[in-house]
């Protein structure tokens, strides 16, 4: 039993090892004029895909693409963003940094990726002493960051805010490109009051307490609510989870109460709203009784709006590489930027109004 | 003569020495307050669900089904706390992984087909192997390294998610077949939740388990004495390992229930805190934290309190910002009525009264 | 009366370094010391002497500070000290030496010889260094003031220690078991580290089991029994036989009251021995051994206490990590690495301490009662209720164990109900071969006697067994045969008319006398 054990171990350890060599070989045999043209094309194309209206951003990248070649000189950048596999919002952020801030384009990039401060504070830190050109930065919290940035300023090194903002004096950074949640938020509440229901009997199921998502979708609804004599049956938090929300609208279906609007301030948690509403058999969607509302454009969710289960999805766009890669060009070029703060392009989508195209355009 | 008295408080103090008294009072009070509160909610109703079966409706039913993945996860949880003197913090990591492998299994690396690649049952037992390998895992770290439970399994508790989504190249896989959502719903034709009927198969299953093998002796024996249970022929070692790798099936079962619910994953909230509820309802169980000696009843009894706590606080309309701090509030009642300190005094409260009574 | 209270010539009293007057320490249900005297002069190394219960301990825990005393004096130096805490201790130059180094094994050596009494953060760590090496010189302890301490060996980490300990200018120095963790050449060292103190006007007290390390390096020989006072001598005046008799409280002369009453083993022609090891050790530290034992017969292992009798029977059982030898069952070649190997080969085994090794506390009486019986029966076939019970019924009376039911839990029984279970535990599993280490301690008389009486019923129904006691009655009444222990090493055999008090005492002892058979 035992020398079986132990035989299949070695073969256990056998197959690792081979299979870590082959690895290793087939990075080294890999024709690296292949992989130069394969990179340098796509982050082209991606951001063509994302920015669809600005058609001189991919004229940028595909420039950047070229410029590095000329000099020889990469572009050091440190990237401190959250743990991808927080929500596949953070996964396609990654993603589409990692695509951008590539060797092919110009670029030396580290990530590092935490969802606490204190430690992505000495990442930061880190990648000061390391000397980067730039630091890209999506705070896990908003304060805490004053003496880092300092001492980034100090160092020459420039900072770049992505995706969330800080309480921090904006002398300390370059510019901070953001999604502005309380837009998405209004974006979604005009939509419901288009909607000219009877009457508004709505579940707000929110995200994590005090998350910036959380705050600007939240006082979006709870002002409009408030302004329009809407009725909030419950509003609880799900901590963005598919099964709390699932409970939560359990709870108010036990009670009794009625409602014709679910306001979940992310997919996932409307996503568990419905699986609540199937199994009660109440109808919900274009066609039913109650309205859905969800946020991030998740593929699935783009997909249940199209099949018309869902009604409105708004986009948190979680493509701002082809942003910062603009702003690092001018900066490079010496020239500056006039507005520090930039908003990016966020779009709804309604069930009636969708097509296959958005899906598979702004899935995540 | 006063006879009667004085025995109804000799019971009365009995009751209170008893395992059973934390959990059934903190269910009684429970139970009170929502009947004088507001007596609907233990309304149960028919209703008809989405794909047209006759189902139960109402909190009662909305218990039964979302705490049945808790008790699951206690029946594990007592195992390795009662063997070990510690607990397993990776529980909601490792839910994450065996849902997601399940779910990886079942669409075959096609994350948007939404059709099966294989029975669902085969995709379980599959999960169930994964889980129970990652608990053998922390149970050589604790049985062999001797490690603390609570740090050894804080590696999987660090890294799980993460193993979760790599499994499936961190995409979101949509099941779109209908049998799949039964498990965490309603089979068609019976009107109570499946996740229950589970948790009452694993109830089944392991008081037969207790009741046919050595698994509770060997496990206390092990918990209270590992020099005597060594000296008595057992391998401490072996059991240790045995009880994480039965957390690990419970861990199975439960990725199960919680990936059929939505037919999809979020791997970094799926399951998210639960260790801490499984281990709560361990306590509330009136089990000693610091191994030996186990109910198992009482540990699931615990788990549904844990979820009768929680929907009656959702009924309430608990704000969110406060709804951590009156859970808070209700736990360290409940923990502090199970203390020793405590229930001595009850106790000596009792047997004064009893004396009062004589006089 | 046992006790023989010595009048020794104190000697002049300014050589008197400490002195302890009358100490009384009661603890609940235990008089632990009931006025005891004991006096340490300059540049003496004495001994402490006693077995288990005798209250050395005590009075070391009480000296440093860790008890405080019920009644009594210490005087250092003539003065009348206080000590209620072993700061205190340390301040009047009391210092410590435990045989688990209580140092910090990640600091540096002058780290740990200065921790405690530095000059805060101001310290001048050069200086310091300067000053470790200079004491580590001076005592010839091979290390470096800038060593991590966990690089030093066991045996040069004590010396560290001691090296501390005469730093803070200790008068009194209390090695409490140093040499049981090292080797020959280690002691060797340590000893001449002793002796060096020594001639500094130091005063040692040296707690050891070996007889042939207190007669190497001490003085003179104070020895306690029961929490009482035997006697102190001068070591050339106390010949090792008398030793051995005082720390077991018999006196020589006593031995022809029970001689003859001795039991008797006739062993069947072309029977092999039930049990049979050759070379047999384990990693607790005994030299390998010879030993068997015979259907029906009784033998039992003797020595003082630390004499490693106890870790000859776990190295049978497998308790211990067995390293060498061989072992033969009824003949037949067996292997046994743990203890169900034994227990499979009808081996069972009583641990000498009962509250760690033995009883499962929390239990109840009948499942602490079936415990082996139910590991040897297998995992998937538990007894069912009613046979539980029937065992349980069947032993508790069979052995008048009172307990208020079978379903008490084991740990609010009386120490010797305690033991009676655990016994039934072993005569559940039906053995061959039954080993008894100290199953007579700390409990009542009675027990004991009913347990010699089950010893001897047992093994005239076929059973062999080993039994250790730490009272040597006990054993002569009951074995046919001893095995004689001393330091790790078993230095005899005793049978027949040998079986007597004088002779296993002479063979303990060792040394001058020659007659020890080995």
């Amino acid at each position: 039993m035992k020398k079986k054990l132990a035989l299949l171990l070695v073969a256990g350890m056998t197959m690792a090892s081979v299979i870590g060599c082959g690895g290793n070989s087939a990075e080294t045999t890999a024709p690296a004029a292949d992989t130069t043209t394969d990179e340098a094309e796509a982050p082209a194309a991606d951001t063509a895909a994302d920015t669809a209206d600005t058609a001189d951003t991919a004229d940028a990248a595909t420039d950047e693409a070229e410029a590095p070649a000329a000099s020889g000189e990469l572009i050091k950048v440190g990237i401190i963003n959250n743990d991808p596999n927080e929500s596949s919002y953070r996964t396609a952020n990654d993603a589409d940094l990692k695509a951008t801030f590539c060797e092919e384009n110009g670029y030396d990039a580290s990530f590092a990726y935490s969802l606490k401060n204190e430690e992505q504070i000495n990442a930061a830190q880190q990648f000061i002493q390391d000397g980067v050109d730039y630091l890209l930065l999506s705070a896990a919290d908003t304060s805490g960051w004053d003496s880092v940035l300092q001492d980034a300023q100090a160092n020459g090194v420039r900072v770049i805010l992505f995706d969330r903002t800080i309480d921090a004096d904006p002398s300390l950074y370059e510019a901070s490109i953001v999604s502005d949640m309380r837009a998405e938020g209004d974006k979604a509440v005009e939509w419901m009051k288009s909607q000219n229901l009877d009457e508004y009997n709505i579940i707000h199921i929110q995200g994590v307490m005090g998350s910036a998502a959380q705050i600007g979708r939240s006082d979006a609804l709870t002002e409009t609510a408030a302004a329009e004599g809407w009725n909030i049956v419950m509003e609880q938090t799900a901590n963005w989870n598919a099964e709390e929300a699932q409970q939560i609208v359990q709870s108010v279906i036990d009670s009794g109460e009625s409602f014709n609007v679910i306001y979940a301030e992310n997919d996932n948690m409307a996503q568990g709203a419905v699986a609540a509403l199937d199994s009660a058999g109440i109808t919900h969607g274009v066609d039913g009784d109650v309205k859905i509302i969800g946020f991030d454009t998740n593929k699935f969710a783009l997909e249940e709006l199209l099949a018309g289960n869902w009604n409105y999805d708004g986009q948190c766009n979680p493509f701002q590489s082809s942003y910062i890669n603009d702003i690092i060009k001018t900066l490079e070029s010496g020239g500056t930027i006039s507005e520090k703060t930039i908003i990016m392009d966020e779009k709804g989508f309604d069930a009636e109004t969708i097509t296959q195209e958005d899906v598979d355009t702004y899935g995540i | 003569m006063q006879n009667h008295k004085s025995g109804f408080s000799a019971f009365l103090g009995k009751l209170v020495r008893q395992q059973y008294f934390i959990p059934l009072t903190a269910l009684v009070l429970l139970a009170l307050f929502n009947l004088i509160a507001d007596p609907a909610f233990f309304k149960i109703s028919i209703t008809t669900n989405s794909a047209g079966n006759a189902v139960l409706s109402g909190t009662p039913i909305t218990i039964l089904d979302y705490g049945s993945e808790l008790a699951i996860l206690a029946i594990g949880m007592t195992l390795v706390t009662s063997a070990s003197k510690g607990q397993d913090i990776s529980v909601g990591a490792a839910v994450a992984i065996a849902g997601s492998f399940i779910l990886r299994m079942l669409c075959g690396g096609d994350s948007s087909s939404g059709t099966l690649h294989m029975p669902i049952i085969c995709a379980f037992l599959l999960g169930c192997v994964v889980a129970m390998l990652f608990g053998a895992f922390n149970g050589v770290l604790v049985a062999f390294f001797k490690i603390q439970p609570m740090i050894a399994t804080l590696i999987l508790y660090t890294a799980g998610r993460s193993i979760a989504a790599w499994f499936n190249n961190n995409e979101l896989p949509i099941i779109k077949d209908a049998t799949f959502s039964y498990i965490g719903g309603f089979i068609p034709g019976i009107p109570i939740p499946t996740p229950f009927f589970i948790a009452v198969l694993c109830m089944v299953i392991i008081t037969l388990v207790l009741r046919f093998t050595n698994l509770r002796l060997y496990t206390e024996a092990v918990g209270i004495n590992e020099n005597s249970a060594r000296l008595n022929g057992l391998n401490p070692s072996a059991i240790k390992i045995l009880s994480f790798v039965i957390l690990g099936l419970c861990v199975a079962v439960v990725g199960l229930i919680k990936v059929s619910r939505v037919s999809s994953i979020n791997y970094s909230v799926i399951a998210k805190d639960i260790e801490m509820d499984a281990i709560l309802a361990v306590a509330l169980g009136g089990n000693s934290l610091s191994g030996g000696k186990f109910n198992m009843a009482t540990s699931v009894m615990g788990a549904y309190i844990i979820q009768f706590l929680t929907q009656t606080l959702y009924k309430y309309k608990v704000p969110s910002e406060a709804l951590p701090a009156y859970k808070a509030v209700v736990v360290i009642l409940l923990v502090v009525m199970s203390a020793p300190t405590v229930r001595e005094y009850f106790s000596n409260l009792m047997k004064k009264i009893k004396v009062k009574e004589a006089a | 009366m046992i006790l023989e209270k010595q009048e020794v010539d104190l000697g002049v009293s300014e050589d008197i370094v400490l002195k302890m007057r009358n100490i009384h320490k009661r603890f609940p249900g235990v008089y632990a010391l009931q006025g005891v005297d004991f006096t340490l002069r300059r540049g003496e190394i004495h001994a402490l002497m006693g077995e288990n219960g005798a209250g050395k301990s005590t009075l070391i825990k009480v000296l440093t500070g860790v008890y405080t005393k019920d009644e009594g004096e210490i005087s250092i130096e003539g003065k009348t000290v206080a000590i209620h805490s072993p700061q205190q201790a340390q301040n009047a130059g009391i210092s410590t030496v435990y045989q688990e180094i209580t140092l910090c094994p990640n600091l540096s050596v002058a780290e740990n010889m200065y921790i405690g009494r530095t000059a805060g953060i101001r310290q001048n760590w050069k200086k310091v260094n300067a000053d470790a090496d200079k004491i580590l010189q001076s005592l010839d302890i091979p290390a470096k003031a800038t060593q991590q301490l966990s690089s030093c060996s066991i045996a040069v980490q004590q010396m560290v220690a001691i090296a501390r300990a005469v730093d803070m200018d200790c008068k009194v120095l209390i090695l409490d078991e140093p040499t049981s963790s090292l080797d020959e050449q280690e002691v060797a060292k340590l000893f001449k580290l002793m002796r060096d103190l020594k001639a500094r006007g130091v005063g040692i007290i040296f707690v050891t089991h070996f007889l042939d390390q207190v007669y190497e390096v001490c003085d003179r020989i104070t020895v306690m029994r029961d929490g009482q006072l035997v006697g102190e001598y001068v070591i050339e005046d106390l010949p090792r036989v008398q030793l051995v008799s005082k720390m077991l409280g018999k006196e020589l002369n006593d031995m022809d009251d029970i001689s003859g009453e001795y039991q008797t083993y006739e062993r069947k022609e072309g029977e092999a021995p039930v049990f049979e090891a050759q070379g047999l050790a384990s990693d607790s530290g005994i030299k390998p051994f010879d030993f068997h034992i015979n259907k029906g017969e009784v033998n039992g292992f003797t020595g003082l206490l630390g004499s490693g009798r106890s870790e000859c029977v776990r190295a049978i059982f497998g308790a211990d990590r067995v390293t060498h030898g061989s072992v033969k069952m009824n003949g037949k070649p067996v292997k046994i690495t743990k203890p169900i190997d034994a227990m499979r080969n009808g081996i069972a085994y009583l641990p000498e301490d009962r509250k760690v090794d033995g009883i499962v506390g929390d239990l109840s009486v009948r499942d602490n009662l079936i415990l082996a019986a139910q590991v040897l029966k297998g995992f998937m076939k538990p007894f069912s209720k009613a046979e539980a019970n029937k065992f349980a019924d069947e032993y508790i009376k069979l052995l008048s164990i009172k307990t208020a039911s079978a379903d008490t839990p084991i740990k609010s029984l009386s120490g010797g109900n305690q033991q009676k279970v655990i016994v039934a535990r072993w005569l559940l599993t039906h053995p061959e071969y039954l080993i008894l280490d100290e199953p007579t301690r700390g409990i009542d008389v009675g027990t004991k006697t009913d347990i010699q009486k089950l010893v001897l019923k047992l093994a005239s129904e076929g059973m062999s067994v080993t039994f250790i006691s730490s009272e040597l009655d006990e054993m002569l009444r009951t074995c046919s045969r001893l095995v004689v222990m001393r330091d790790l090493n078993v230095v005899g055999e005793l049978t027949g008319a040998d079986m007597n008090q004088s002779k296993v005492m002479s063979t303990i002892a060792g040394g001058e006398k020659k007659n020890a058979e080995s």
